[in-house]
């Protein structure tokens, strides 16, 4: 999974970023703490191969391997570095991606989990053996044996649920405390009445007593938590991971021309920060040294890199694409523009209409109905008999059978069900209430740079050019790393192309490339330097001497699956719009080429939002997938939103759902995976409230005992799960 | 009906031993990374000599 989650462009900081942590572990001389992402291993051969080697390294006190997150968690001396161990690993010919130990280490330890998994397994101790117990009593044992089994009953049930009940108490009591109702109040009443009860008819040997319902209740219900929380614990922790995978590092220059590499969050304004080739900017600043290209796609969408030189102003997320640049920062971390784009998202945000999960509307309904019932079935029973304990008895019944088992249950076990399903197939859902909304979908507007492109370039005119030019072409481009150079090089290999004898092949950072053929100069590169007319298009231009020179044009290679998706949404009858900050002859083509007929070019940020605003307030719910910092508002104003893994982290936390491949197809499939997620949640909620229809009567009218609402409860919580695993 | 003072006090005795085991499981991370341990398993490599 990992292996394809990650950018080349992010990852790339890190690689450039080469003596690494030293200045940071210099400071204090505490162990290091390593954590690497290893995407590739699959075996037991891979662990112990790559442990084996990383203990044998002097310095490395512990490693360890986790195959189940992909993951090696290193200690070691204070002076060895991240890449170090990165490159050993490496060296046995595994992908490995440091991963930021700092962003981490909130999911290292997952205390509220295995608090949850251990009051779980205390209450399903206690409700086994109070069953086994309460059994013997449904079966007859009465007398002293029954007193007796009782006794024991509550001697078990007592420290259980003072125990496993905590979360429902602390909740019931927080909603309490703010004059609220919450589902954990009618749980915690149904459960506190149920013991009082109980532990007042066993002083009075009685013969029903509602302990094993109590425990019942209790066990059913933390199994509903504990599967909520580790769907949510599962999302954090991915998308933790592919924030750790950015690990925010700058080369510094300092006056004397010494380069330190720190941590971005340690600039200051009018630090000297030299980016290399590949790296993004870390701060906003304006160019005080070097030419170089800038791809700006990220930011505005356009494709076409940007020609950067001395004295012009950088934003911070635009990637240095040719030679190396040294900027004077003047805004830092949140002074910086990609900073400045949270005021929008906050906007965006404020507009979005405030979603009530079905979980919620249930509860609304639920919890005050619960109450009222049992209350009037106290009352009615008090007045009718004048026997306190009968009155009480029944209200318990009341509670405990119309527990909300089944409705505490029903939205976990779907939720579950569905993120795994989806996370199987490379999508990430980040909200609790994302899927439900992408369920409501019925419209989608998509980003065009690096959301249905890959923004990878690809050679578009190679059948009309003259095989010479084409070769000359790839011998001035194999040398380079520039993307366009990159994707002739690509293009002319596959085709068969063999490089033309050019000697003194040198780079010109920002313009190009150029050698000597014959004797003759021969320029790759922009148009104003090949002497070249520019064109609308992404183009490079061939010069040989005095003769016109030959373009070569490109288009952005679409993302995979991009047709497919595209294809299944309109088929399911969905309105598919394109919206993007490229110019208008790009995104039109593009939009013809996959058959969307409403687009939207040189849209600024702002008109983005604006547009998805206007769609919702003409009541559609909207799907916004996109990647870049001009989305991030749109993402945020959308009613649902996708972002692929490759994006900005201020886009990906803007979104509710992350695309982990890179592949887009699964979008579609996922807006029928929420639908029938949806689905299902309805149908239990009608299964719990058959289960209460046919029960509560009995209930009430007190002819409901501990046998039956035992039979109700699990009955009706095991058919909620088994309709959640339908799912898949 | 004596045997029961002796034999739920044992069942209950057994069930207690079963949770107190599944908490030290939980206690000591071994649902940190179920498929590693269960490849390890596996290996012949014996790791006879940790660092410390």
């Amino acid at each position: 999974m990992t292996a394809t989650m990650r950018p080349n462009q992010s990852a790339c900081p890190a690689c450039a970023a080469a003596p690494a942590a030293e200045s940071l572990a210099e400071v204090d001389r505490t162990p290091a703490q390593i954590a690497l992402s290893l995407p590739g291993i699959h075996c037991s051969a891979c662990i112990t191969k790559i442990e084996k080697a990383l203990n044998a390294h002097p310095a490395v006190t512990s490693a360890r391997v986790n195959l189940t997150l992909k993951r090696a968690s290193i200690e070691a001396e204070p002076d060895v570095t991240a890449q170090e161990m990165k490159h050993l690993v490496e060296g046995l010919g595994y992908e490995a991606h440091e991963l930021d130990a700092g962003t981490l280490n909130a999911t290292a330890t997952d205390k509220a989990g295995r608090d949850l998994l251990m009051r779980l397994a205390v209450a399903g101790f206690a409700s086994m053996n109070v069953m086994l117990l309460s059994v013997s009593v449904w079966s007859g044992a009465a007398d002293a044996t029954r007193d007796l089994f009782h006794w024991i009953s509550a001697a078990i049930a007592l420290p259980t649920i003072a125990f496993s009940g905590q979360p429902f108490f602390r909740n019931a009591w927080a909603a309490l405390s703010h004059r609220q109702l919450n589902m954990d109040v009618p749980i915690t009443l149904a459960i506190l009445l149920a013991i009082i009860t109980s532990l007042w008819e066993t002083s009075l040997s009685g013969k029903h007593a509602y302990f094993d319902a109590a425990l019942a209740l209790t066990f059913f219900l933390l199994a509903g938590r504990y599967l909520d929380h580790r769907t949510r614990a599962i999302a954090r922790s991915a998308a933790e991971e592919l924030t750790a995978l950015e690990v925010p590092r700058a080369t510094r220059v300092a006056e004397d021309g010494s380069e330190e590499v720190v941590n971005v969050a340690e600039l200051a304004v009018g630090d000297l920060i030299l980016v290399r080739p590949g790296a993004r900017m870390p701060v906003d600043g304006e160019i005080s040294q070097g030419t170089s290209e800038l791809d700006r796609s990220l930011l505005t969408g356009e494709t076409v890199p940007v020609f950067a030189g001395v004295g012009q102003g950088v934003s911070a997320g635009e990637v240095n694409l040719t030679g190396p640049l040294t900027i004077r920062a003047n805004a830092v971390g949140q002074d910086t523009s990609l900073h400045q784009m949270a005021d929008l998202v906050a906007i965006a945000e404020s507009g979005r209409s405030r979603y009530t999960s079905l979980a919620d509307k249930a509860a609304k309904l639920y919890a005050p109905g619960v109450h009222i019932l049992s209350a009037l079935a106290f009352v009615g029973w008090y007045l009718y008999t004048f026997d306190l304990r009968t009155a009480l008895n029944i209200a318990a019944a009341v509670l405990i059978i119309t527990c909300p088992c089944a409705l505490g249950l029903a939205v976990p076990a779907v939720t579950t069900a569905a993120s795994g399903r989806l996370f199987r197939r490379g999508m990430l859902i980040k909200h609790e209430t994302a899927l439900e909304r992408l369920a409501q979908v019925d419209t989608v507007v998509f980003d065009k740079t690096g959301t249905l492109t890959a923004g990878t370039p690809e050679l578009t005119n190679l059948a009309d050019l003259p095989r010479r030019d084409v070769e000359l072409a790839l011998a001035l481009a194999e040398g380079s790393s520039h993307p366009l150079a990159q994707a002739i090089t690509r293009a002319a290999r596959e085709a068969g192309f063999a490089p033309a004898q050019v000697t003194d092949v040198t780079e010109v950072p920002g313009y190009g490339t150029k050698g000597l053929l014959n004797g003759q100069e021969v320029r790759l590169g922009r148009a104003s330097w090949t002497g070249a007319q520019g064109r609308a298009e992404t183009a490079t231009f061939l010069q040989r001497g005095a003769a016109a020179p030959v373009g070569f044009t490109f288009t952005d290679r679409l993302r995979d699956g991009a047709e497919e998706a595209v294809k299944a949404l309109l088929a399911s009858g969905k309105q598919v719009y394109l919206m993007s900050g490229d110019t208008t002859p790009a995104v039109e083509a593009l939009a013809t080429r996959l058959g969307i007929t409403h687009w939207m070019a040189e849209a600024l940020p702002a008109d983005k939002a604006g547009r998805i605003q206007a769609m919702s307030d003409e009541g559609k719910h909207v799907l916004m997938v996109g990647d870049g910092l001009n989305d991030t508002a749109a993402l945020a104003a959308a009613h649902v939103s996708i972002s692929p893994a490759t994006a900005l982290d201020a886009a990906r936390v803007a979104s509710d759902i992350v695309l982990l491949g890179g592949d887009l197809s699964p979008i579609a499939a996922a807006c029928d995976t929420a639908r029938a997620a949806t689905r299902r949640i309805r149908e239990n909620f009608r299964i719990a409230t058959v289960y209460n229809v046919i029960a509560v009567p009995l209930a009430v009218a007190g002819l409901c005992s501990p046998l039956i609402a035992a039979l109700a409860m699990s009955a009706s919580s095991i058919t909620v799960s088994l309709n959640a695993l339908r799912l898949r | 009906m004596t045997i029961l003072a002796y034999l739920i006090p044992i069942s209950l005795f057994l069930g207690g031993l079963g949770l107190v085991f599944f908490i030290y499981t939980v206690k000591s991370n071994q649902y940190d990374d179920p498929e590693g341990d269960a490849r390890r398993i596996l290996s012949d490599e014996y790791d006879d000599h940790p660092k410390r």
